[in-house]
């Protein structure tokens, strides 16, 4: 962890931002997007998060290897979402088929 | 480095002995927090995956359930969390600047914080027990969607439950964090319990962060 | 040979304290390993007991020793056991928690209370499950699929999945540790590329341990959650889908068996190249391939589910993925051969079982490859032909190595040398032994013959009394070592610091290590494995 301090009015600016943000969410849920209602949801909570880990979490001002410790729970993460692969393709005939 | 802040880091009271020096401490505390947020990443995420496949399989049963939960307390409990965490990275900032006082108070109301969190959720869990939402107890639901939405009440409460559970879990080590602020255990030199707690307690934030559209907030636009 | 250093120094970390409570507070982590050592071995005998009883069963056709849901408790136990509370933890916490700080020249471990935790945890875990044992047993299989295991199942479900979910705090504080401690407590000039692959290895196992692990706790969670709330996860009645269940199960058990392997390996180099007075050949080629392993090994769970009811295309995936995953395995097999080419080959024990391991890991390692193959699969799938191959690789594998590893760092551990005659005659008991009990199981079980049933057709007895004997053999070989080795503590020869003559930081501090290892932190300026280097016992060119 790098010595460095954090000046607190980054600290609340980005209290705001996320504020806002939240929201927003609540905002955009009640709008009929259709399947971009999910897509929106998930964007702002990725932003969130992202301002959480970078500024809160001082991962901004961390080390390369704090990055990749972080990207790789992600990517391991996403890893285990493709199980849902399994049922997006059951319904798949391989044979001729409707 | 000068002599004296050699001798420091290498001597100081809060070296423990198989460490070379604080930097060194610092580091090894920092990566360990890391990786153990790392295995809650994929503890959680055994629930989000669970959750996204039961989702693709049953949206309108979903949306059906969501609509029960009561959307105000987890937009307030969304809000509480973020201001937590502002009051813990606060926190974190008044230890490395040296201004105690600031910190235990900053400490205090963010643990409060968590309360107040815990206070609203249990608030809700007694909500959907009267409204007969629990699977295993009481459950009911209407008939069209009774079976499905059976899997997004159960989500709910394992989600919500074990997120609950990592939040009291912690208050405790914010607790610890005051008792050892209060003592003057934690210094200029010796500020890294509080970055490394306050890690925790953003991780456990980040996970509401996603919890709350994706339980709260589906399908709200329709009218079931 | 001429030695700087006394044979016994008189400050070691045996005698570094001494009574029952600095060991059970002890932070060393050499103490530690030795906790687990015990701990290991205790749930090893559990687990080989429930193994005498399912041999002795299939003596004969007919299930007359014992009823169809008793043997059902017996093999789930025996593979719960082995699986959970010997094959995972044994290597990476009996020896990587005394070598990883020696070997990469540090005092101890990033987290030494954490440590001492960790094998607190995992004791506890153990209990609970040695619980559900002695109230009645657990009948799911080690595999706990359901809805089995949430809905019909009577037997102690929730007592077992709560003892392996702590249990699994235990390898994740470890590998937490061990990760923390290779990057950021090497000794100057120890850089990565001048690690020992023992710690290589242990990396990439600790890789795993992080990632994998908390994914079968939550699932565990939610077995038990189903079992109490009958909330519907796995429950094809509100529209859940019990192979769900095992793609979370498998996501962390396949990893879980390079979690098994991979120590072992880790092990095997440091002996091959010890045995053979040479640097492993391609250095950088085996470091690379255990990470390749710990991550290729994430991406091949499906083939365990390929008569689940996964669709076809996964299916297709896994099985390409899964013949990749061999590649990584096969450079390694490779590159010890090629270490032994022209090496200074010795015949001591720990060697016999490198190249026991060698062979045998070859074998099951080539029988996975079969069984990548869908076609293949579909026919062998739930016969013996699977267990042979798993055991191949977890015995003949797994086992081999941690004998082999605690063979050759015995004289460090302890300070004594075992009677290298018995050893070596133990380690051809086991070997034979070990092929007489597993090679029959290849062939019965792609005659048909399936797993976990207590009768089978007639026609398979011959092969089924092979191998039961071939087992009573391998139970004498397992507990020669333990009666030889436990003699050697008090009547073995004084090792000294390098018995064996090996080049490895180990090896320069005394036999046994002080409590913080080095009486001087060394400073390091050579490759792992320099044995061109002039050497005499106890120093390193």
């Amino acid at each position: 962890m790098s010595e460095h301090i954090v000046p607190t009015r980054s600290y609340y600016v980005i209290y705001l931002v996320l504020m806002v943000c939240t929201a927003l969410t609540v905002w955009v849920a009640y709008l009929d997007l259709g399947p971009l209602n999910t897509v929106a949801a998930l964007a702002i909570a990725i932003f969130k998060a992202v301002l959480v880990i970078l500024f809160f979490m001082h991962v901004k001002y961390s080390s390369r290897l704090t990055w990749a410790v972080i990207a790789g729970g992600v990517f391991w993460f996403l890893i285990l979402l493709t199980i849902i692969g399994d049922y997006l393709t059951r319904a798949w005939q391989p044979y001729g088929s409707v | 480095m000068l002599p004296e802040a050699v001798h420091q880091q290498t001597h100081s009271p809060s070296l423990a002995h198989h460490f070379d020096n604080l930097e060194q401490q610092r580091e090894a505390a920092t990566l360990g927090m890391w990786a153990f947020l790392v295995t809650e990443i994929l503890f959680f995420g055994g629930l989000f995956t669970v959750y996204m496949i039961y989702r693709s399989m049953y949206p309108q049963a979903f949306a059906a359930a969501s609509h029960e939960l009561v959307i105000w307390a987890g937009t307030t409990n969304t809000a509480v969390l973020i201001t937590s965490s502002l009051t813990m990275a606060l926190a974190v900032h008044a230890a490395q600047t040296g201004n105690r006082r600031l910190l235990v108070t900053l400490l205090i109301v963010t643990i409060a914080l968590g309360c107040v969190f815990l206070g609203i959720k249990a608030f809700e869990y007694y909500t959907e027990w009267v409204e007969h939402h629990v699977p295993g107890l009481n459950y009911a639901f209407e008939p069209e969607y009774y079976r499905n939405a059976q899997i997004f009440f159960s989500l709910y409460f394992v989600m919500t439950g074990l997120h609950a559970l990592h939040m009291i879990i912690g208050i405790g080590i914010m607790l610890f964090m005051l008792w050892w602020s209060i003592r003057g255990v934690i210094t200029t030199e010796y500020y890294n319990p509080i970055e490394i707690a306050g890690l925790y307690w953003h991780f456990v934030d980040i996970v509401w962060i996603f919890l709350f559209p994706l339980l709260y907030l589906i399908g709200r636009h329709a009218h079931v | 040979m001429a030695s700087s250093t006394v044979l016994t120094p008189p400050h070691h970390y045996l005698n570094d304290g001494v009574g029952i409570k600095s060991w059970l507070l002890t932070r060393d982590h050499k103490r530690i390993a030795l906790l687990y050592l015990a701990g290991v071995t205790f749930f090893f005998f559990i687990g080989g007991a429930m193994a005498t009883l399912i041999r002795i069963e299939l003596i004969t056709p007919a299930g007359d020793l014992v009823s169809d849901e008793t043997y059902n408790k017996l093999f789930t136990m025996h593979g719960v056991m082995m699986v959970f509370f010997f094959l995972i933890p044994a290597i990476p916490a009996v020896l990587g928690n005394f070598l990883v700080p020696i070997m990469i020249g540090a005092k101890d471990l990033a987290f030494p209370k954490l440590n001492l935790a960790s094998w607190y945890i995992y004791m506890l875990g153990g209990l609970f499950t040695l619980y559900a044992v002695v109230a009645g047993g657990l009948d799911t299989g080690w595999t706990f699929y359901t809805p089995f295991s949430t809905v019909a199942s009577t037997s102690n479900v929730i007592p077992a999945a709560v003892g392996i979910f702590i249990t699994g705090f235990s390898s994740i504080l470890t590998g937490l540790n061990f990760i923390v401690t290779i990057h950021r407590m090497r000794a100057p000039g120890m850089t990565w590329f001048r690690m020992p692959l023992f710690l290589w290895s242990t990396y990439a196992t600790s890789l795993i341990n992080v990632l994998g692990t908390p994914v079968i706790a939550i699932t565990l969670l939610l077995v038990a959650a189903e079992r109490i709330f009958h909330f519907g996860f796995f429950d094809p009645r509100v529209g859940g889908d019990p192979v769900l269940f095992q793609h979370l199960f498998w996501f962390y058990s396949h990893p879980a068996v390079y979690i098994m392997v991979l120590p072992a390996m880790g092990v095997v180099s440091e002996l091959v190249a010890a045995g053979c007075r040479k640097p492993v050949f391609g250095y950088a080629f085996v470091a690379f391939a255990s990470l390749a392993i710990a991550v290729l090994g994430f991406l091949v769970w499906g083939h365990h589910l390929f008569v689940a009811g996964e669709s076809v295309y996964s299916a297709m995936i896994f099985s390409i993925l899964s013949f990749l995953v061999a590649i990584p395995s096969a450079v390694k097999v490779f590159n010890w051969t090629a270490t032994m080419y022209k090496g200074s080959v010795s015949w001591e024990t720990p060697m016999l079982y490198a190249y026991g391991f060698i062979g045998l890991f070859t074998v099951g390692g080539l029988t996975g490859l079969f069984l990548a193959a869908i076609g293949v699969d579909v026919h062998v799938t739930d016969t013996y032909f699977i267990i042979a191959h798993f055991h191949y690789i977890m015995v003949g594998g797994t086992i081999m190595g941690y004998l082999g590893g605690l063979h050759f760092w015995w004289p460090k551990i302890s300070g004594r040398l075992y009677n290298e005659g018995l050893a070596k005659i133990a380690a051809g008991i086991i070997f034979i032994g070990f092929n007489l009990t597993f090679f029959p199981q290849f062939i019965v079980g792609y005659l048909g013959m399936p797993r976990r049933y207590h009768a089978y057709p007639p026609e398979f007895q011959v092969l089924n009394v092979l191998s039961s004997a071939g087992a009573s053999i391998l139970a004498v070989g397992y507990l020669l070592p333990m009666i030889y080795l436990m003699w050697s503590l008090r009547y073995g020869k004084l090792a000294g610091s390098n018995p064996w003559g090996a080049v490895g930081l180990e090896w320069t501090t005394t036999s046994p290590p002080p409590t913080e290892n080095f009486v001087t932190t060394p400073v390091v300026t050579w490759d792992a494995y320099q044995y061109d280097a002039q050497q005499v016992e106890g120093h390193v060119a």
